[in-house]
């Protein structure tokens, strides 16, 4: 028992926080509190300040529209914290797809359909032109393209102001994951995974690895979504440094070995490796 | 042999650029175009204050703040299925219309300006402040089928006049004999799109099985003068001149071209 | 081959295309559509809604009501409706229509008054009525049981209930809804002419040229007549005039082109206002040959309380008793010093309320004193006294009132006075309802095509039924009073009783049921085609009498209304269509209809279950000697003589009252119903299980044909001729009297009216017999000395002074409150909240307040708040836009809403001559939830 809550700690603490995130916002709708307000686009906090989706106005930005002063400076402090402090933190310890994804890939492994190296027709940079059509669509179309359709936005919604017909996507997306594309939509697909992964070179906190410590066990690679981050393991010591890595501490927390760590960002060494 | 492979490689790597960019081309239409669908819905009605329909859809984070504030449960985020552009705030008035609350409570939260609190605010006279006026929301403007308006028939309903919250300005009662009894009134409602907010509250009340009065946006109902003709004897009308364009002389060859066509089309063979 | 609505819809669209291009409709389609149309039946009733009236057309198939129409040759609609009318079809398949018996028992099946609702049979039912009935009979006698009777009534229900309840069971404690509703209009009738009821009719609408309405909003209360009004003022705009009077802005205002807000209760002194213009200031228009020929001068006490308890009555709270204590005293106002310095009083002094029993007392006045009387009803006095709006100059004001009354005065214009609510409601309703009289006499415009004060009323049937056949605790039918000996006479002779059977006691009125069952003096109480524990104001009292005292409680309910829920024993009661009937309108039109369809569930019409019930008495059980309170000697046994005259004395009160020779004389079948069914008289496909337990196969003779022409016995040759039962199924309707088939429009006109004209005492004849022979005196008291006065074929001219509502607003309770009707819904709701269209379009009674009112109290559109007052509070919401806008000081709350429940707030005082109750006014508070 103690072992699994050691194996999972990251894990439930990531979940914690996730699900405290969607019930504060839920709890505006039952019981009106006035923490966290809004959704995950754009949030008010403690009934003083907002946070916005640096993505999603940008986007905006692309369709000619000037945001008003709330929502620019809340996009502000929002792509602030994720360059300079979290990394891709939002994806593993805020993003509600996560919890799907991941229990997506769980099921996997369930149902023996993992594949340690697994051939697919698709690149893990799909998500960056992605991404990059996203904003040349809001630019000719005059919508914030990637947020009419993110699966992301219908399942923060749907959590708090209920559910429609949305629930669909978000089971499309389960089984796309399940039996379709391993961890194939934040991965492969999702372009705001994409542009936080862009943007957090400089953020405080990385995982770092002491290749005296380990064994190659290989267990990291097992639990690790972005695996192509995991190139120093066994190799060399230093800071996973990869866009992609989403702090999400699964590689820590599994590592029996002692060898890989939260750790702050070595700004002098630091090495773009991918 | 390196070279070989070095062209290879190229050729390669030009084939998956133009793969790519094809797979992008495809899904960046595919994309677009749903997006231009689901733009395309006319009919939706926004909550109260907010921007033209165009700059709505841009400026809108889909946050949901105006969800939360509305106290009747009005507003909703468009969801797969609604046939809406999904994540942006609309009501149904048949279903749960508009209670035009005086203090606005959906406007002043919006955080990016999609719902504007000037255009929902007057000046008060003695604080000279801009004060919340729920009178001056557009969401919509109401129409009525006088086909299947009861009203329109003779029978005593006028419903919808009295569920409007601006009774006597928005809805007004005509008055009209009717020639077949003889001895009872019509009394028709009639709407003044100018001063209908397009809150709802009568397409909700109505007694036909399907409203026969119902609220579209404006946008939609409103047709559009051209600025190069004013009413004489309407002085406020020359107002419209001020964001008049100014006509740009033709400069084409089309004089010339029809000058220079052949002349003899102009007579029989 | 069966076709079923939607494609038949789709058929016959496709063969009106097909006809429009011209092609021949395929015969198959064409064979298809005549067949539907054979298989709707249409034919003429009324509709189940307001007094006005209106004429429909049922269409009906396969035993269900498919769809309404207005019927094009109804005289008073003219084929419209309005949004009530259009449900008609809709009212009778509620999803919580009620359909078997219901009996609060314990797990044992026993009755038990705190036991839940379960389902019994109709013999089960009976058995249970029995008992109880007869419990309460053996134990206070026939004042131990009581009917709460209504103006929805068919007439041969209500006929029924009357005769079983004062016939047979010698009890004269029935009282009808109407009671709420215009009691006040039939003493004004009653004091003023001598017999009940208009003498005009709707035609006036289209023949008059002004139209004043007194706190009557007829645009939503009569919504047809409204469109008569409308299109009367479209047809000459600058001459046709409209005055809308009321204590709020209301709907009525909307084509008015004037409108009097008035403080609560003022009408009375804008009334004496309009008088001392024309006495004083505008003799000329007074018509002195009329006035001289057709009138006297009246008046009568002022103490006579607000039909409250007395004080010393136990289960009063102190915050009641703040008010209930003026019931004995009161401490006269500023206002009241000067408008009762003419008894001698003056602002400050105590007034006695000594004639709290003799209200109805009146004398005769010269001229000269009903013309001192009204002095000092000059403009600047009722102008400041009665302005309701604070935001109003006085000036405006006053040139509002000067305007009315000119309109009045205008010789050549001639002027209708409506009203309903506004002034029946009312702790002076029936003196103000005298005032009307007043003025359109003084001038001469009274009983005349397009001029004269014409009462509406609100119930489908309050004229017809509660009035006519009289289902009050005093009357009997056709204006006869249980109290005068030759009334008794009369009707005992009709009804073939010995003498001496009729109770000439009268018996509880409505609010006393009420105060009684509180009181434990009724232990058994039936409801019939009423709601009177949603209707009745203070309902905290008598909802817990209901529910706490040893009674037993029965309602007789097509739905689940509050009186169902706090009764006993729910009968399903017939809704309006599943029977034969008939009603009486404003205008004195009388309209009957068949049975259309069977009746939902084992659901079974009132008069059954009032006949079924007489089956279980014996003459024997009821017309031994029986003790009265308050009647000396009692009832005296009357076994004797009922055997001298043929009866036995175990023959049931079926057999003599509804079974006789007569009765069945009767025969079913009957030619005039040919193609119709009769669930009472033979039964009906569904075969249920009668009271007796047995399957109900009928009375096998024309139940409903009986009871009419037997009630029309009554009238005939006195003023009240109704025309035989077969001629209303063959007209739409007939306005009484019907003298040699012909209807009457104006009555006391010689011109129009036979009665008039027979007691060839001039143009006109006021030929009502009651209260005619009356002492004379000064305006303070009357003279004993003086010999009475005859005033034969007269009307009398009152003059009544201005008093205070007993309860105003003051510092704690700050507001008025007024309560109504809303167009949308029907009373209590208990048919037209089942509409779901109608249920959507208004779901909610909401309080209707001014909107500084709203700031003041730190509310907003929408809140939520507490409406309290001295005896009860409900939770509403604010509304401050919309169809009612009160002035500062006002608020109004309809009562059709039973989650909004107004009447445990309202006080429960009335007029103490009509005894109905006062709706429209007490104090309030109010304050956020």
């Amino acid at each position: 028992m103690n072992k699994l809550l050691k194996t999972h700690r990251w894990l439930i603490t990531r979940r914690i926080v996730q699900f405290s995130i969607l019930f504060l916002f839920v709890s505006s709708n039952l019981f009106g509190w006035k923490v966290l307000t809004g959704d995950l686009s754009t949030a008010k906090v403690l009934d003083s300040f907002h946070l916005a989706d640096p993505y999603m106005v940008t986007q905006i930005f692309a369709t000619g529209y000037i945001v008003a002063a709330d929502t620019l400076i809340g996009a502000l402090i929002v792509f602030l914290f994720y360059a300079l402090i979290g990394g891709r933190a939002f994806c593993s310890w805020v993003c509600p797809i996560n919890i799907v994804t991941e229990s997506a890939s769980r099921l996997r492994k369930i149902l023996t359909l993992y594949r340690e190296n697994i051939k697919v027709p698709i690149k893990r940079n799909v998500r960056y032109w992605l991404l990059a059509l996203s904003i040349v669509l809001s630019f000719l179309t005059g919508v914030a393209a990637f947020e009419i359709i993110s699966p992301i936005g219908m399942l923060h919604r749907g959590v708090i102001f209920g559910f429609g017909f949305g629930i669909a996507a978000i089971i499309f997306l389960f089984f796309f994951d399940l039996f379709v594309l391993q961890n194939g939509w934040c991965g492969y697909l999702c372009p705001l995974g994409a542009f936080y992964s862009l943007t957090n070179r400089f953020s405080i906190f990385k995982i770092k690895h002491t290749v005296e410590n380990c064994t190659a066990c290989n267990k990291c690679f097992m639990v690790c979504p972005e695996k192509q981050v995991l190139g120093i393991i066994n190799k060399q010591s230093g800071r996973i440094t990869g866009g992609e890595c989403t702090n999400c501490g699964r590689c820590v927390e599994v590592c029996e070995d002692n060898s890989l760590k939260f750790s702050i960002n070595n700004y002098k060494k630091n090495k773009l490796i991918r | 042999m390196k070279k070989e492979k070095k062209m290879a490689t190229r050729r390669d790597a030009l084939r998956k650029m133009l793969q790519g960019a094809g797979f992008l081309g495809m899904g960046g239409l595919a994309w677009g175009g749903y997006i231009d669908e689901a733009k395309a819905t006319e009919v939706i009605l926004r909550p109260p204050g907010a921007i033209t329909e165009e700059d709505f859809l841009k400026a809108c984070t889909r946050c949901g703040e105006c969800v939360t504030a509305c106290p009747y449960d009005t507003l909703k985020l468009a969801e797969p299925g609604d046939n809406k552009p999904i994540g942006t705030p609309f009501f149904e008035p048949r279903k749960i219309p508009c209670e035009m609350c005086t203090e606005i409570p959906c406007v002043p939260v919006c955080p990016s300006g999609a719902l504007d609190i000037k255009s929902v605010s007057t000046l008060d006279e003695e604080s000279k402040k801009d004060k919340l006026d729920i009178n001056k929301a557009r969401m919509g403007a109401a129409i009525i089928d006088k086909k299947n308006c009861v009203a329109f028939w003779g029978i005593q309903c006028d419903l919808c006049y009295r569920a409007c919250p601006l009774m006597d300005e928005a809805i007004s009662i005509e008055y009209e004999r009717n020639e077949r009894t003889g001895k009872h009134a019509f009394l028709k409602p009639v709407v003044n799109t100018e001063v209908c907010t397009g809150c709802g509250l009568c397409e909700a009340a109505c007694i036909t099985e399907k409203a026969s009065i119902m609220v579209l946006p404006l946008h939609l109902i409103t047709g559009k003068v051209s600025d190069t003709y004013i009413k004489g004897w309407d002085e406020n009308d020359e107002k419209r001149l001020e964001d008049a364009d100014e006509q740009e002389v033709g400069n084409s060859d089309k004089a010339l071209e029809y000058l220079n066509g052949d002349w003899e089309d102009l007579i029989d063979e | 081959m069966s076709i079923n609505r939607r494609e038949f819809l789709k058929q016959s669209a496709v063969a009106s295309a097909v006809a429009a291009i011209g092609l021949s409709v395929p015969l198959k389609l064409k064979a298809a559509q005549e067949k539907i149309e054979s298989d709707w039946r249409w034919d003429k009733s009324v509709c189940r809604f307001c007094g006005t009236g209106c004429g429909i057309m049922i269409a009906t198939k396969n035993d269900k009501i498919v769809a309404v129409k207005g019927d094009p040759a109804a005289p008073v609609n003219r084929g419209l409706n309005c949004i009530k009318g259009y449900f008609n079809a809709k009212i009778m398949y509620g999803e919580d229509r009620l359909k078997t018996p219901l009996l609060r028992m314990n797990d044992a099946g026993e009755f038990d008054k705190n036991g839940k609702f379960k389902p019994v049979s109709w013999k089960r039912a009976f058995d249970e009525m029995e008992k109880h009935m007869k419990k309460a009979l053996k134990e206070l006698g026939p004042t131990g049981i009581a009917v709460f009777s209504s103006g929805q009534y068919t007439i041969q229900e209500g006929y029924a209930a009357v005769k079983l309840m004062k016939a047979g069971l010698r009890s004269n404690n029935i009282d009808p809804n109407a009671r709420h509703c215009m009691a006040s209009a039939v003493v004004g009738f009653i004091q003023t002419f001598g017999i009940d009821e208009p003498s005009g009719c709707y035609d006036d609408i289209e023949l008059t040229d002004t139209i004043i309405s007194w706190g009557a909003n007829m645009s939503e209360m009569h919504p047809i007549l409204w469109a008569r009004v409308s299109d009367r003022k479209l047809s000459n705009p600058d001459k046709v005039k409209i005055i809308n009077l009321s204590t709020y802005t209301n709907r009525t205002s909307d084509l008015a082109d004037t409108e009097i807000i008035f403080k609560p209760s003022t009408d009375i002194a804008l009334w004496n206002y309009i008088a001392r213009e024309i006495v004083y200031e505008h003799p000329e228009a007074i018509d002195e040959a009329f006035v001289k020929k057709y009138n006297v001068f009246a008046t009568g006490p002022v103490d006579t309380g607000y039909g409250m308890r007395m004080p010393d009555h136990k289960g009063f709270s102190a915050k009641e008793l703040e008010t209930v204590k003026k019931e004995a005293k009161k401490i006269l106002s500023d206002a009241e010093g000067t408008t009762l310095a003419y008894k001698g009083y003056k602002a400050g002094d105590t007034l006695e309320m000594k004639s709290r029993a003799g209200a109805l007392k009146h004398w005769i006045i010269s001229r000269d004193e009903f013309k001192k009387g009204l002095e000092l009803y000059t403009l600047d006095f009722v102008a400041n006294l009665a302005k309701g709006d604070p935001d109003e100059s006085i000036d405006s004001f006053k040139a509002k009132l000067q305007e009315l009354a000119n309109f009045y005065i205008e010789k050549s214009r001639k002027v209708v006075s409506f009203w309903t609510m506004g002034m029946n409601q009312h702790q002076r309703g029936s003196w103000v309802n005298e005032q009307a009289y007043m003025v359109h006499f003084l001038l001469g415009k009274q009983a005349k095509p397009g001029n004269g004060a014409f009462s509406l009323t609100g119930q489908p049937s309050a004229c017809g039924t509660a009035r006519e056949v009289g289902t009050f605790a005093h009357r009997l039918p056709a204006d006869l009073v249980v109290k005068i000996p030759k009334h008794r006479e009369i009707s005992e002779k009709i009804w073939r009783l010995p003498s001496g059977t009729l109770n000439p006691k009268v018996g509880s009125h409505l609010m006393k049921i009420h105060r009684d069952i509180e009181d434990s003096k009724i232990k058994f109480a039936w409801v019939q085609v009423c709601n009177p524990y949603h209707n009745t104001a203070n309902a905290n009292h008598w909802i817990k009498a209901a529910r706490k005292n040893d009674n037993f409680l029965v309602t007789s309910d097509p739905y689940p209304g509050i009186s169902a829920k706090v009764s006993d024993l729910i009968l399903p009661t017939a809704m309006i269509y599943e029977k034969w009937g008939a009603y009486g309108n404003a205008e004195r039109r009388t309209q009957h209809w068949k049975q259309q369809v069977t009746p939902v569930g084992d659901a079974m019409p009132d008069v059954w279950q009032i006949v079924e019930m007489s089956k279980r008495f014996k003459i024997r059980d009821v017309w031994g000697a029986q003790n009265i309170p308050g009647l000396e000697g009692g009832l005296p046994d009357v076994i004797a003589d009922a055997e001298a005259m043929g009866y036995s004395p175990n023959d049931t009160l079926y057999d003599v009252l509804f079974a006789n020779e007569k009765a069945k004389g009767f025969a079913w079948p009957d030619p005039i119903a040919e193609g119709f069914q009769n669930t009472e008289a033979e039964g009906d496909k569904r075969t249920i299980k009668g009271s007796d337990g047995q399957d109900w196969k009928g009375y096998n003779f024309f139940i409903q044909k009986y009871l009419w022409e037997e009630y029309r016995e009554f009238g005939l040759g006195h003023g009240h001729d109704l025309a035989d039962f077969d001629t209303y199924h063959k007209v739409r309707g007939l306005k009484w009297p019907v003298v040699d088939g012909k209807e009457t429009q104006w009555r006391f006109n010689s011109k129009y009216d036979p009665y008039a004209k027979k007691a060839n005492y001039g143009e006109f004849a006021f030929y009502g017999k009651a209260l005619k022979k009356m002492p004379q005196g000064d305006l303070n008291t009357p003279d004993k000395e003086k010999e009475k006065y005859d005033l034969t074929n007269k009307a009398k001219i009152f003059f009544r002074p201005y008093m205070d509502p007993v309860e105003m607003p003051d510092k704690e309770y700050p507001l008025w409150l007024a309560t109504g009707r809303v167009l949308e819904h029907w009373h209590s709701g208990t048919m037209t909240m089942r509409v779901p269209e109608l249920y959507r379009a208004v779901p909610e009674a909401l309080c209707f307040m001014n909107p500084k009112d709203a700031e003041k109290y730190g509310l907003k559109q929408g809140d939520t708040i507490w409406l309290e007052s001295r005896r009860g509070k409900v939770k509403t919401h604010v509304e401050t836009r919309g169809r009612n806008r009160p002035p500062k000081g006002l608020v109004y709350v309809p009562w059709f809403d039973e989650k909004v429940f107004i009447n445990k707030v309202l006080l429960d005082a009335t007029c103490p001559m009509s005894k109905q109750t006062d709706f429209k006014k007490c104090a309030v508070k109010i304050y956020k939830a």
